[in-house]
């Protein structure tokens, strides 16, 4: 058996998901390799692959993958695939990996898993169901199995040697669509749905205003999150929700200030390393999922926080 | 434009979903059902184009059993033309869906085919890519916003860490975001009405699709429940518990 690793870079380097996903192929006991696909001007990412596991790196690079359009680049991770006797094919999971690799696993016509969080062995994966209230073991014996995988729930993978590269063909021929603009979120804030910390925001917040929040974010690198009632509220913006439907996120530390709790917000932040939440209803259900629980005005409590954060 | 719209039964939102005790699976049985919330925006958009004359018919379609023609009477109170449901007993994984999708569109002849980015049960957000591929179409996933320009639609895209706007050729699938719109509230004559209109069926023989699953399902279980987490007294015990004991900051 042997696996392939979809990578995700910013043009200079593969991102923390990628080198969590490299370790997640990596159990499946198989030798890896790594391919990259992008413009012209991301061979350099190439060297961010001197990760131990990984065999050879494959650049697919051409002005066809330059936006990672989902119908160019699916159609040379299904070539390279096939053309190499992959077995498997891995992706962290993301907007981008989401996008494609159903069309990839469609083209080789075997069914994928989605967003598995653990692998057992070579065919039998964990992925949550019904917005991580439900986990399911799946056996799988595609003869490709593709998969995406919650980069949160696998190690960062180890520095290792420089691997082998090789250059491959990129398309020529233009595709059914074209990059037209993009927009990146307004603030220098992490993504959130791979940040370490998240600072949330219920509507609670409308007690202290948002830029209490964003300034304790700064403080710790957050990203912010919110629930579906400061959405609704108008505080907080939609993509910032975290939730069943919305976002799913499992950083390292969860700060929860004036959540409630709802079962659609849990859902989507349960699996988070530490929860704190910060709430004066002593009765919020947010505190049955909280490590660290305290019952306080935010209008206090998060200057002080801040404070303490100064010192500490 | 013709669109072609599907819509999945699922186990309502706001629904506690329960493992069966011998893990075999989800219990379904009581369980309150609704429209796939994604599929709803998807729905209320295709029935906007129609409104606006962008659209000249919408045929809203379903996958599973007698009881999922349910969403197919919400669609048509929601404005849809025509609904037809593929008839299956069993849940269909998504690679089955987009084969049945894709050879009722080789009948139907859509411009664009748009559905929710994923059914809230099973979370896979596979099928629109998946139908894609099959039809040789160009994708336009996690659309907040769809505007036709002619050939072409220019969709705004919900990526991690901000948006992306691309213009795909019609024919297309696009797959939908909840912030894409806020769906009606269906009036009770459109309700009414919508129980007489019929419905067409049409069976995974008559499509030519195979629906055996490839994967097995070995059993599922709740997440193990959190520990139970302590009161803090203060934000100075807080930070010391952060710092010296979760070690997270």
């Amino acid at each position: 058996m042997s696996v392939l690793v979809f990578a995700e870079h910013d043009g200079a380097g593969v991102t923390e998901a990628t080198r969590r996903a490299i370790t997640a192929a990596a159990n499946l006991g198989a030798p890896v390799d790594v391919v990259v696909t992008g413009g012209e001007d991301a061979a350099g990412v190439a060297d961010s692959l001197a990760i131990q596991g990984v065999g050879r790196v494959w650049l697919c690079l051409g002005a066809a993958c330059a936006d990672q359009l989902a119908e160019p680049v699916s159609g040379q991770l299904a070539s390279l695939v096939r053309d190499e006797g992959y077995q498997a094919l891995v992706a962290a999971t993301s907007t981008q990996s989401r996008d494609l690799l159903p069309r990839v696993a469609a083209a080789l016509d075997v069914q994928m898993l989605s967003d598995v969080v653990a692998i057992e062995d070579a065919e039998t994966f964990v992925r949550p169901i019904h917005g991580g209230s439900v986990l399911a073991r799946m056996r799988c014996r595609e003869p490709v199995r593709v998969l995406t995988v919650r980069a949160t729930r696998f190690d960062r993978s180890e520095a290792g040697d420089p691997p082998a590269v090789e250059r491959l063909e990129a398309p020529t021929e233009p595709g059914p669509t074209r990059l037209l603009e993009e927009h990146g979120s307004a603030s220098d804030r992490p993504e959130l749905t791979s940040a370490r910390v998240v600072v949330a925001g219920g509507r609670g917040v409308a007690d202290i205003g948002i830029e209490a929040l964003e300034a304790l974010a700064d403080q710790l690198g957050a990203a912010i999150g919110a629930s579906r009632g400061a959405v609704e509220a108008g505080l907080l913006p939609n993509e910032a929700q975290v939730g069943l439907t919305a976002k799913v996120v499992a950083p390292q530390l969860y700060i929860a200030a004036g959540i409630s709790g709802a079962i659609y917000h849990v859902s989507g932040m349960k699996d988070s390393g530490v929860i704190v939440a910060i709430n004066h209803d002593p009765e919020a259900p947010i505190f049955e999922v909280a490590d660290y629980g305290l019952v306080a005005d935010l209008r206090e409590a998060l200057p002080a926080l801040r404070e303490a954060l100064e010192q500490s | 434009m013709k669109i072609l719209v599907t819509a999945k039964r699922v186990i309502d939102s706001t629904v506690r979903v329960r493992v069966r005790p011998d893990g075999s699976g989800v219990d379904t049985a009581n369980a309150k059902m609704a429209m796939n919330p994604f599929d709803e925006t998807a729905v209320e958009q295709a029935v906007r184009f129609r409104e606006a004359g962008a659209a000249s018919e919408v045929l809203a379609v379903t996958l599973g059993d007698a009881g999922s023609e349910e969403v197919l009477r919400t669609a048509l109170a929601f404005g849809a033309d025509r609904a037809l449901r593929v008839e299956s007993d069993n849940p269909l994984e998504p690679l089955a869906v987009s084969r049945a999708l894709a050879a009722l569109v080789e009948r139907e002849q859509p411009d664009l085919v748009l559905m929710g980015k994923q059914a809230i049960d099973d979370d896979s957000n596979q099928v629109g890519q998946m139908l894609a591929q099959h039809l040789g179409w160009g994708q336009a996933t996690f659309a907040c916003a769809i505007h036709p320009e002619g050939e072409e639609l220019q969709v705004t895209r919900e990526v991690d860490g901000g948006r992306r706007t691309v213009a795909v050729r019609l024919p297309a699938v696009v797959t939908t975001e909840l912030d894409l719109n806020q769906p009606r509230y269906i009036k009770l004559p459109n309700i009414m009405k919508a129980k007489k209109k019929p419905i067409d069926r049409i069976s995974l023989d008559d499509l030519g699709v195979d629906g055996a699953s490839r994967l097995e399902l070995l059993g599922v279980e709740e997440p193990p429940p959190r520990a139970a987490g302590e009161r803090v007294a203060s934000v100075a015990e807080l930070v010391d518990r952060l710092k010296n004991d979760a070690q997270v900051i």
